[in-house]
């Protein structure tokens, strides 16, 4: 049963990777590619002041694949890998949530599962750390960023589960309302007390153009909701059908 | 097709309450979800720049728009 879900979630996943990819290639490539001529032009000159004072240019990058490869088929299995992994993550959280969230039916569910999982595994993350595009960040500091990028993830992933969980005891207290709003301001004090916490980051060149920045930002807040918006709504079906196929 | 989803759906809202499936069965399925979902993770948004299994750029330069473009961070 619930390996069927899984593999109709993989299904819809891969979907749904093909329409972020779709999203991503008409709104955040154009971004992307002004970055890349930025960084080149930035490389460019710091090669020209090397060798200006006598030094011998820094090595270039070596080019392993095409920006054409890049922005296509890279592009493309980077959008389905991550959309079927979300895609079986979503079939689980469905199984568990499916019948359990009040009188809620199955498509519904999905959706507002999807919504859940929008906020708590990108767009709370993506708040403290922003997506940056290609010549925004320090290679020397990779490791730390991805550490803690994957730390916030996993705090609003937590505070989220925390939050439902003590909805759950204040609702028969305090009533729906009431209850769930206490909830969502509990929940908004740890996020924003773990935005005040955990260290900033800002790695942006000051020449960096702000019109592509925003641009960028903003592709990628559309890929994601394209990504779990569709593995939301397309789950809805599949999953209530798989459901109701259920034996009783 | 359309009318034999809407008649599902119809009766999955009758019984919202029947459909939900006991968690000692979702757990061992839960386990490889997580991890599916983990690994896809890992590859299209941390190999090769945080950490490594290949050594090389070539994952990291394959899926290089799609790293920066779904939000993670990236050389």
């Amino acid at each position: 049963m619930v390996g069927q879900l899984i593999l109709r979630g993989f299904i819809v996943g891969i979907v749904a990777g093909v329409l972020a990819f779709g999203w991503a290639k008409t709104f955040g490539e154009p971004a992307v590619n002004i970055a890349i001529n930025f960084e080149s032009a930035q490389d460019a000159a710091k090669a020209a002041a090397a060798v200006a004072a006598g030094k011998p240019a820094p090595a270039e990058d070596p080019v392993i694949f095409s920006r054409t490869v890049q922005s296509g088929i890279g592009l493309l299995t980077g959008m389905v890998g991550a959309g079927a992994g979300l895609g079986c993550l979503f079939a689980v959280l469905f199984a568990f949530a499916n019948g359990r969230m009040g009188n809620l039916a199955a498509g519904p569910t999905s959706v507002l599962l999807a919504f859940y999982g929008l906020v708590s595994i990108y767009l709370v993350p993506a708040l403290k750390y922003p997506p940056n595009p290609p010549s925004v960040g320090e290679p020397a500091t990779i490791k730390y960023r991805t550490g803690l990028y994957f730390l916030m993830m996993a705090l609003s992933i937590a505070s989220t589960l925390g939050a439902l969980r003590l909805r759950r005891l204040l609702v028969p207290k305090y009533g729906n309302w009431n209850g769930s709003l206490l909830a969502l301001l509990v929940y908004l004090v740890i996020i924003a007390a773990f935005f005040v916490i955990l260290p900033g980051i800002n790695e942006v060149p000051v020449t960096f153009p702000a019109v592509t920045l925003w641009n960028f930002r903003l592709a990628s807040l559309g890929i994601q909701t394209v990504l779990w918006g569709s593995i939301g709504v397309m789950f809805g079906y599949i999953g209530a059908r798989a459901a109701a196929e259920r034996p009783q | 097709m359309a009318t034999d989803e809407t008649s599902v759906a119809t009766s999955v809202s009758d019984l919202p309450l029947k459909v939900a499936i006991p968690i000692r069965e979702i757990m061992p399925w839960a386990i490889f979800g997580v991890l599916i979902m983990a690994l896809a993770y890992y590859f299209v948004g941390a190999e090769q720049g945080a950490t490594s299994i290949f050594s090389g750029m070539g994952v990291h330069e394959f899926v290089h728009d799609a790293r920066h473009l779904l939000g993670f961070p990236c050389h």
